[in-house]
């Protein structure tokens, strides 16, 4: 993060709603105004308020399918591994490779490792375990959980410029505004 | 579809009392920051001198031996391989309503998922121990991993015992993971609202810096959706797999095809009784509950149990159809011997409690009436019990030459362990009452939303918030 003149630094704007429509309104003004660098903050996952930031992803779905096409070719390979070149045992001249009997195995292999990649990737792409972030600098941040709405526009935004980000938020009816601080 | 949806839930309102976003977050969350009712330490004493006596039971086991518990041959599965069962199938509805109903978009699961993701979570630990301490030397567990090991040894893949490790680990981590990413907002809005110190630390430190970002909520969402996606399989698969340890066998009234779809249907049957046996008296125990798991969720809950029940009851009918059809002289004789051998008293006993008992939930008033449903949620929980000592000891104890029949009884050591995991098991959900949002308040608030507050208008007559401000956005499609 370059060093801004200003002090103290600025993290962002934040404006607080208080209902999750006011919100949805609010993210698609805000992406229709130009801004690019924001983020939104909700109790809970409001359907369709992604979409009205025109934020599109699918790290996550990528993710779990990676692993858990590596997963089921990891536990298969391992059995076959293990009975034809580790140790391959001849039981009355039965197949080596008798594949039906590694299936159980091969999907709890799947599924193990898409697991993992569903919940550790979640977890990185969040940037989770980052215990200070500047919008809990905010006072009435703390509603963010519980029954507030909250927009925050960022300082890293190309458009971002502190008065007109301040009468844009204005124009949106909240019920508070704030800066964060960095 | 929306509108019938709507419809539904004015008849069935899924919230009780006037909420709010805040009165949801509060009246959940708040019961942990409050002082528990007498109640709770009588039963959390209760299960800590359970857990206690399962220490010690084990404890004796390891020093002395599987020896002094009543399994012999021919019967050398006996309460190990029972109870096992017994509490993987207690486990799997935890997965059901919290996996398969999310599938099905079955909004009503959203009130108990996370109480019975955590009864799945201590359930498949005492599941675990069984089969553990059954192998007869516990410190060498680890042969059953595929670990490089001085002996050059290998696990047996091809062996249902085999995949049953792989099934049960697997299913314990995944039902952890599920259940940690689920509370990960609710450990946020704990932190949030901590009066301690020490409680806005430890939540903080566990809600790993959740900040309610829309984005977070994103992929939170998909990662959510897609555990569920992985789960449901997979709960199909452990208990088709646990039944595999029998059915692949040749002894008779276990190499049966039925077996596997029969297990699952017996695993969700028995959970769900477990998920009312608890969920009632902790109805009581902590009434804020009752805003959220109305009367109509156990009314439902009631409903499953009878439906998994005739399933089970099913699996019985073909189990005694098998065993004429198969014109196998053994399996023909298992039949006679479970109406009228000497332990025809076990297999009256769980068509007392699993097929005859639960017709009474056919009458709605026995479905609203809470304490015929408990005593009912138990006897279907011991119903199931004897399901599994019918399949175990009654197939062994007669199987093929008369000169290898015997006789199987549980010793006091056997008592003792099962009953120190109930214990365990007992004190683990008050811990978990004591210490974590019993429901998922995150996704109420979303479902409370969707219900009253959706594009659709506002529906609720029990739940209204005063101020419908802005005007309904078209926001997103997706």
């Amino acid at each position: 993060m370059a060093h801004a003149e200003t002090t103290p630094k600025l993290y962002g704007i934040m404006a607080e709603f208080e209902t999750p429509d006011q919100l949805l309104e609010a993210a698609r003004r805000t992406r229709e105004a130009g801004y690019r660098k924001f983020d939104c903050y909700t109790p809970f996952p409001i359907h369709g308020l992604t979409a009205a930031m025109g934020v599109k992803e699918a790290k996550v779905p990528w993710t779990v399918f990676t692993m858990g096409l590596l997963g089921a070719i990891g536990a298969f390979s391992l059995q076959a591994w293990t009975n034809l070149v580790d140790y391959p045992l001849n039981v009355a001249g039965r197949d080596l490779l008798s594949w039906p009997y590694f299936i159980p195995i091969t999907f709890e292999g799947m599924v193990l490792a898409a697991a993992f990649g569903a919940f550790f990737g979640t977890h990185i792409y969040n940037r989770m375990l980052t215990y200070y972030h500047p919008v809990f600098n905010v006072p009435q941040f703390a509603r963010a959980s519980s029954d507030r709405f909250f927009v925050c526009i960022e300082s890293q935004d190309p458009n971002f410029d502190r008065n007109k980000v301040y009468e844009f938020l204005q124009s949106l009816n909240p019920i508070s505004i704030a800066e964060v601080p960095e | 579809m929306q509108q019938t949806i709507k419809a539904e839930i004015k008849e069935f309102p899924l919230f009780e009392g006037q909420q709010t976003y805040e009165r949801i977050t509060d009246q959940i969350t708040s019961i942990p920051m409050e002082r528990h009712p007498m109640a709770w330490t009588i039963m959390f004493g209760l299960g800590l001198i359970g857990a206690f006596a399962l220490l010690m039971a084990l404890v004796y086991l390891v020093a002395v031996g599987t020896g002094i518990w009543g399994i012999n041959q021919p019967v050398a599965w006996g309460f190990a391989i029972i109870n096992f069962v017994w509490w993987i199938g207690i486990g799997h509805a935890g997965t059901l309503i919290s996996a398969i109903l999310l599938l099905l978009r079955q909004t009503w699961r959203m009130s108990i998922n996370r109480f019975a993701e955590a009864m799945t979570i201590f359930a498949v630990m005492c599941a675990g121990i069984f089969p553990l301490f059954h192998t007869g030397r516990p410190w060498v567990a680890y042969w059953l991993f595929p670990i490089p090991n001085w002996l050059a040894m290998w696990p047996q893949f091809r062996s249902p015992l085999e995949w049953d490790v792989w099934a049960v680990s697997t299913y314990f981590t995944v039902s952890v993971l599920f259940w940690y990413m689920g509370l990960i907002p609710d450990l946020a809005k704990m932190r949030d609202r901590a009066k301690s110190q020490i409680s806005r630390v430890l939540n903080g430190i566990f809600a790993l810096g959740w900040r309610n970002s829309a984005i977070h909520w994103m992929r939170w969402e998909q990662a959510y959706l897609l555990l569920a996606g992985l789960s449901t399989p997979l709960v199909l698969s452990v208990h088709s797999i646990v039944s595999l340890d029998f059915a692949i066998s040749i002894v008779p009234g276990w190499h049966v095809t039925i077996f596997p779809p029969y297990f699952v249907a017996g695993a969700i049957f028995s959970g769900f009784a477990m998920v009312l046996t608890l969920v009632i008296p902790f109805r009581i125990l902590y009434p804020k509950l009752k805003d959220y798991i109305t009367m109509n969720h156990i009314d439902w809950m009631a409903k499953v149990m009878l439906a998994t029940g005739w399933i089970v009851f099913y699996g019985y009918l073909c189990e005694m159809f098998f065993g004429w059809y198969s014109g196998n002289q053994f399996e023909q004789f298992l039949v006679v011997n479970r109406f009228f051998g000497p332990y025809w008293a076990a297999y009256w006993a769980l068509i007392f409690c699993n097929g005859i008992v639960p017709q009474l939930l056919w009458s709605p008033k026995i479905r609203q009436n809470l304490l015929v449903l408990f005593i009912i949620s138990i006897i279907v929980n011991i119903g199931m019990w004897f399901e599994r000592f019918v399949i175990v000891v009654m197939s062994l104890h007669r199987d093929f030459t008369p000169s290898a029949w015997g006789m199987y009884t549980p010793t006091i050591n056997d008592w003792w362990l099962y009953l120190g995991t109930i214990g365990f098991f007992i004190m683990m959900m008050f811990v978990f009452a004591r210490f974590i949002p019993m429901l998922a308040v995150a996704e109420l608030k979303e479902l409370w939303y969707k219900l009253y507050h959706g594009h659709n208008g506002h529906g609720g007559a029990h739940a209204h918030e005063s101020k419908p401000t802005a005007p309904v956005p078209q926001g997103g499609g997706q």
